[in-house]
């Protein structure tokens, strides 16, 4: 008899290994509280999932998927961390590399920045494709708050922060396919215009190196930063914050 | 080892940084010399390079003569390694890839603050073109390797040419491989 997913003893296996679940979670989620790293950038532990940068895809039941937007249910097959998938992440990250401006050794989030530390962890060594070097400018009206375009994964996490967290919408995107990027809501575009604030839920969960303090950049030096530390798949501590808090101050 | 294996370098648009930090390997270059022999290299002064085992290059491609030297390499060199940022994505000389090369030439030699009196638009023959865009190597020629970093640091060079020297495909742990 299939076990039932109410039950406390819930499991699937991620892997091989046997993980218990709560009913409601996606197999991200009980990956993530089970100690187990999946590769994300898009999903961020406090809002909703929103399935967009693919990089947790994992095999479930043979079927690959989005681990952040698919339900865990008992008995499930997943496979994670296998050649073939790793691959296909590297290539997404290849691609997300390409397409943006990240020049790193210039970045204020080099050394804390999620999709960097995912390349290292991956073994990125090389953009693959062309490098696209699409002409975006920065906007720096804000008084405390810079954007840098140019660094834009397009993972909706500001946008999701603003929208369900601060509930000011400063942030949304604008055009399709390649030309998809993100704006601000303001009659003029900048940030200056909108009521955006420094302590905004959306001034602290940029992954990357888009929505930055002013005059707090390159505070930690090289040898202590972040992922200089230990690598992204060895921050469970970190990376896996229960759902529904609210209150952390710092990056995802 | 009974034959040394023959290795060139060259800096195109980058910063020798690269190279500086491949000295950084310090006392193991004594190491290395008893595996390796050098031939066309900032290090030798050789300026063309001759049949060899393995070609290592910084920098990206900013003009025509960086595309005759690439090609040199590769058809010359049985492996070509892109080292660090400039090579393998373009690094701080593509940041001019947002403005059009024109009017970054009309900036500097004729608009901007302090220039001397009769300022123009290098046009000697001697110098090569630059090109519109700053590119990474591998858009130009078939890289085999790639190593990261803005410089690698001289222990993520030594381990990768050890690597590499070993018959090993060269892996990069935490900590040797960065982007910056």
């Amino acid at each position: 008899m299939k076990p039932s997913d109410n039950s406390p003893s819930a499991t699937l296996s991620i892997d091989g290994e046997e993980i218990s679940f709560t009913k409601g979670q996606s197999i991200l989620q009980a990956a993530l509280a089970a100690g187990k790293y999946i590769p994300h950038l898009c999903y961020h532990p406090e809002f909703r999932p929103n399935g967009s940068c693919k990089l947790c895809t994992v095999t479930i039941n043979g079927r690959p998927g989005a681990s952040c937007t698919a339900q865990a249910e008992a008995g499930q097959t997943v496979e994670s961390d296998t050649p073939e998938i790793n691959d296909k992440r590297r290539t997404l990250l290849q691609m997300l590399l390409v397409e943006g401006n990240h020049f790193c050794p210039s970045c204020e989030k080099s050394g804390n920045c999620m999709l960097q530390a995912l390349a290292y962890a991956l073994g990125v060594m090389s953009p693959h494709f062309p490098q696209i070097f699409p002409v975006r400018l920065v906007d720096a009206s804000h008084p405390e708050i810079l954007l840098d375009f140019n660094r834009c994964i397009l993972c909706e996490i500001c946008v999701r922060a603003s929208d369900e967290v601060d509930h000011k919408n400063v942030f949304a995107f604008s055009g399709r396919g390649i030309t998809k990027h993100l704006i601000v809501n303001s009659e003029s575009g900048r940030l200056a215009d909108t009521d955006f604030l420094s302590t905004d839920k959306a001034a602290q969960v940029c992954p990357v190196g888009v929505i930055l303090r002013k005059r707090k950049g390159f505070t930690s030096p090289i040898g202590s930063r972040r992922f200089d530390v230990k690598p992204i798949n060895e921050q469970m501590e970190r990376i896996a914050e229960p759902v529904g808090k609210t209150s952390g101050g710092s990056s995802p | 080892m009974s034959k040394k294996i023959k290795v060139a370098t060259t800096s195109l648009a980058g910063c020798f940084g690269c190279h500086m930090s491949f000295l950084d390997i310090d006392e193991r270059l004594l190491e290395l010399l008893e595996l390796v022999e050098f031939d066309r290299s900032p290090l030798t002064d050789i300026k063309t390079c001759g049949p060899c085992d393995l070609g290592i290059i910084e920098g990206g491609v900013c003009n025509a003569e960086n595309v005759h030297v690439l090609r040199e390499f590769r058809k010359n060199c049985k492996i070509l390694v892109a080292i660090g940022a400039c090579a393998i994505n373009g690094g701080l000389p593509a940041q001019r890839n947002q403005f059009d090369l024109r009017d970054i030439l009309e900036e500097v030699y004729h608009t901007s603050v302090g220039l001397t009196q009769g300022s123009d638009i290098p046009n000697d023959p001697e110098l090569p073109l630059p090109l519109n865009k700053v590119h990474p190597i591998h858009e130009v020629v078939k890289i085999d390797y790639f190593l990261p970093g803005c410089p690698p640091p001289a222990d993520a060079i030594w381990k990768f040419l050890t690597d590499l020297i070993a018959g090993r495909t060269p892996k990069l742990g935490h900590g040797l491989l960065h982007y910056d």
